[in-house]
């Protein structure tokens, strides 16, 4: 479940030669574009991580328009018919009706839960608040993570011993333990006090890598003219060193994100989430496992949601580190190599 | 060495005191443990208020407190353990005594079987890059990665393991089964395994039949209500494995190593029945693990004396094919008592359990309390290794296609040595090097998965003890599983800076 706080893939590196050689080819093709554009179009080539973009997107508009949402006191309406929190006369025994190869969504497409909830409206409310948890675990986790490991790897000495060792203390404790500790803490302020107290402690692992990122950037040469030219530590670090490190960091604020919905499901699971009446897609779960044998919808739809989201924040992730780290390029199959070779010789 | 080790251990052991004062701090803070008093009725309400005050330290200010918990930690250097008692009063040493056993088991059994399935996989699909195998794992082990572990959990229960036991009432492979799930096994061992064109037909051939027939034999002697190896199964599985190790790791051409994998597995043919029929029913626990080691050092010695010029990797070959036919022969031991143990007035016939680490009041020999124990370990550990698994796959997966792109790889295969040693002797060894750190990284996440398996499953171990104990406000018991759970961490990161100096040898632990 501490899935956040794991260390980067080693990639596949082609040897210097190999690469000066490539790098003429590779050029070319990337010619007169900008880093952002590069990145662009190599992740758009990663089909995975396209359609999870699209399948993720789609998740988030169905679950915010059907039911609406809150924020504060006003409460935005959806267009679906059902509240999540209003309990109405159950039909046929709460069965969902919907009904994939004859194209029939009916009034409950997810069924009914006992006092009549519909489950549909219950899911989408879910999902709502463990995106946005996953949403603002990833923010804070990623902005934590990126300071502490920035301010250590570029000033080093006592105050990257001080700062590694904190992050050691922390990274001692599993997030699955010091989640549920915290949660139970605050858990019944709501939902975004959970979430903001989870990034506090899922950043260890970012920490490290943009640490290690900063302590080689900052012995590059482009790092040394900028402070002979009298550049701040303020302006190398935010205006030089960080730059460079965006795509470390991007990737796995995506991790973070993936990790964290999975977390914030599994502590309110165990009932040291998202707290009554709030509700979250874990919760939804752990509320109906005693149902299973005699409702198992309650239990699959919440289950798929958290899966199908958790899929497409990791493919975007993986189409990511693709798009920024050039050096793993994905080869052609040999099938493909063959069918050059033909039509070369041909 | 032992300064390295000794230096490592105090520096965890600084920062793990640390970490137990913020878990202890957070824990105690994280609540009112007289909230159930404060809003009674009882009569003696100040009473109960003053006694469970006084019980527990409540007087004394947390930041304080924590030195007392600590003191009766300290005790443990002149052995009398003392981790305070519960918000009951009963001492939190005993509980962790009859909880800590069953996690422990849990997450060791776990994490091994995760790392070799996961190495296994993960170096298959790396030397098979970008074949339909390898999108097929990579895919299925994205979708591992986003499953909610009490999800899975649940499904186990319900899926697997009841219909598992009502599939073994009345065991019976209908032949439509075989029809079809030859032909998908087959199809994965050709995909799997790294032939093509011809060969690859013939793999796949090879693997229906052999698959068919398997089911066939399966289904014939009804096998599912008399579940046996036997004698001839060991010598054919273990003839295949001695085959297998030996062509991994030494290549078949080394004639000796391959006699001395195929004298023991004689040897433990030989031992069979001797072993099923006699005196394993003397066995205790303590001897049958002192079995266990007499039989890898005796295996060690053929193997270093059948094994010169070239002593060390025979020597490996023979211990590890030992393993092997140890736990063939004893799972067919467990077979032999699996009638008994699912007949039995317990069990009921229903030998898959779904809830708790045993079954309660069950009476046999040592082992039916073995297959007691694994019929309750199987469901919890599949949900904890569908994680882990993905991690390593993925990982070791990575590592070996890096390994495999440097130029010692490519000079290793200039000077002509053959493929397998290129594998495994200069791209395995170094490959596995960064997956030592992932497995201890990852430790804490397999007890983090324990906690909530634990609850799906209904254990009465250390995450029960960890939610008791949150739940009620309560730090004792709480830091009880966080001290063992947190020496496990410590210990297998331990381990793996100690592997990675035997792997790397650049690496000096001095």
């Amino acid at each position: 479940m501490t899935r956040g706080t794991r260390p980067p893939m080693p990639e596949p590196a082609p040897s210097i030669a190999e690469e000066t050689n490539e790098n003429a080819i590779a050029l070319k093709e990337v010619e007169g574009l900008s880093q952002g554009q590069i990145v662009r179009r190599r992740f758009s080539r990663h089909r995975g991580a396209v359609i999870s973009m699209i399948v993720l997107a789609a998740i988030v508009l169905l679950a915010f328009t059907s039911v609406g949402f809150v924020i504060g006191d006003w409460r935005v309406p959806g267009w679906w018919q059902y509240d999540w929190a209003e309990a109405v006369a159950l039909e046929n025994n709460g069965l969902p009706t919907l009904d994939v190869f004859h194209f029939v969504v009916g009034n409950h497409p997810f069924g009914q839960d006992e006092i009549g909830r519909d489950i549909f409206a219950v899911v989408m409310r879910g999902t709502q608040q463990s995106l946005m948890i996953m949403v603002i675990v990833g923010f804070i986790g990623t902005f934590l993570g990126t300071v502490i490991g920035a301010i250590s790897g570029y000033y080093r000495g006592v105050v990257d011993g001080t700062l590694m060792r904190f992050t050691d203390i922390v990274i001692t404790i599993p997030v699955i333990v010091i989640g549920a500790v915290l949660g139970r803490t605050v858990g019944i302020a709501g939902a975004p006090v959970l979430a903001l107290v989870l990034g506090a402690v899922v950043w260890t692992g970012l920490a490290r890598l943009v640490r290690a990122e900063f302590l080689s950037l900052r012995e590059r040469e482009f790092v040394d003219a900028a402070r002979v030219a009298g550049a701040r530590d303020g302006r190398i670090i935010f205006r030089h060193i960080l730059p460079n490190a965006i795509g470390v960091i991007v990737v796995n604020a995506t991790l973070l994100m993936a990790a964290a919905i999975l977390i914030e499901t599994g502590l309110s699971f165990l009932g040291y989430g998202v707290q009554s009446p709030d509700t979250s897609l874990g919760k939804i779960v752990s509320e109906n496992q005693v149902a299973f044998s005699t409702r198992p919808w309650l239990f699959w739809w919440p289950g798929f949601f958290i899966i199908a989201i958790a899929l497409c924040v990791n493919f975007i992730g993986d189409g990511l580190r693709d798009a920024f780290d050039p050096r793993q390029k994905r080869m052609p199959s040999l099938r493909a190599l063959a069918k050059a070779k033909q039509g070369g010789s041909a | 060495m032992t300064s390295f080790v000794v230096r490592r251990l105090i520096a965890s052991l600084v920062i793990f005191l640390a970490a137990t004062y913020i878990m202890y701090v957070l824990t105690a803070l994280s609540g009112d443990p007289l909230a159930d008093l404060r809003t009674s009725t009882s009569p003696q309400k100040a009473q109960l208020i003053a006694s469970r005050t006084a019980l527990l330290h409540l007087d004394v200010p947390v930041y304080l407190r924590y030195f007392i918990w600590l003191g009766g930690v300290g005790k443990c250097f002149i052995g009398q353990c003392d981790l305070g008692v519960t918000i009951q009063n009963q001492p939190v040493t005993v509980l962790l005594g009859q909880a800590a056993s069953s996690t422990l088991q849990l997450v060791t059994f776990a994490s091994l079987t995760a790392i070799v399935l996961g190495l296994i996989v993960g170096i298959t699909t790396a030397l098979r890059q970008y074949s339909s195998y390898d999108y097929g794992v990579t895919f299925i082990s994205f979708l591992f990665f986003s499953l909610p572990i009490f999800w899975v959990a649940v499904l186990l229960k319900q899926y697997l393991a009841i219909g598992f036991n009502d599939f073994l009432s009345s065991p019976d492979i209908p032949w439509w089964f075989v029809a079809v799930a030859s032909p998908i096994a087959a199809l994965l061992w050709a995909a799997i395994l790294p032939f093509s064109g011809r060969n690859r037909l013939w793999t796949f051939l090879a693997a229906l039949g052999a698959t068919a027939g398997m089911l066939t034999y399966l289904k014939l002697t009804n096998w599912f209500t008399y579940p046996h190896i036997g004698v001839l199964g060991l010598a054919i599985t273990g003839t295949a494995i001695a085959f297998g190790v030996t062509g991994i790791s030494n290549g078949l051409s080394n004639r000796r190593a391959l006699t001395a994998a195929l004298i023991v597995v004689g040897i433990g043919v030989a031992i069979y029945f001797p072993f099923l029929y006699g005196f394993s029913f003397y066995l205790q626990p303590w001897s049958f693990a002192l079995l266990a080691v007499v039989t890898l050092v005796a295996a060690f010695f053929i193997g270093w004396r059948l094994g010169k010029p070239d002593r060390a990797p025979v020597a490996r070959t023979t211990v590890i094919v030992a393993f092997v036919m140890g736990l063939l022969i004893t799972i067919d031991r467990l077979m032999y008592v699996w009638d008994d143990y699912s007949a039995s007035e317990r069990v009921k016939g229903r030998p898959i359990a779904t809830i708790g680490a045993m079954t309660p009041g069950l009476e046999g020999s040592m082992w039916v309390h073995m297959l007691d124990t694994f019929t309750h370990l199987l469901l919890p550990t599949i949900a904890l290794i569908l994680i882990s698994f993905a991690t390593y796959t993925r990982y070791s997966r990575a590592s070996l296609l890096e390994v495999m792109n440097h130029d010692y790889i490519r000079t290793a295969r200039a000077k002509g040595l053959t493929e397998r040693t290129v594998v495994v002797r200069h791209g395995f060894r170094n490959a596995l090097i960064p997956i030592a750190t992932i497995v201890a990284f990852d430790i804490g996440g397999i007890i983090g998965g324990a906690v909530i398996t634990e609850r799906v499953f209904g254990w009465k171990g250390m995450g029960a003890l960890f939610q008791y104990g949150l739940d009620n406000v309560d730090p004792n018991p709480v830091m009880a599983f966080f001290v063992v759970t947190g020496s496990l961490a410590i210990l297998f990161n331990l381990i793996a800076d100690i592997v990675y100096a035997g792997l790397d040898p650049r690496i000096r632990l001095s």
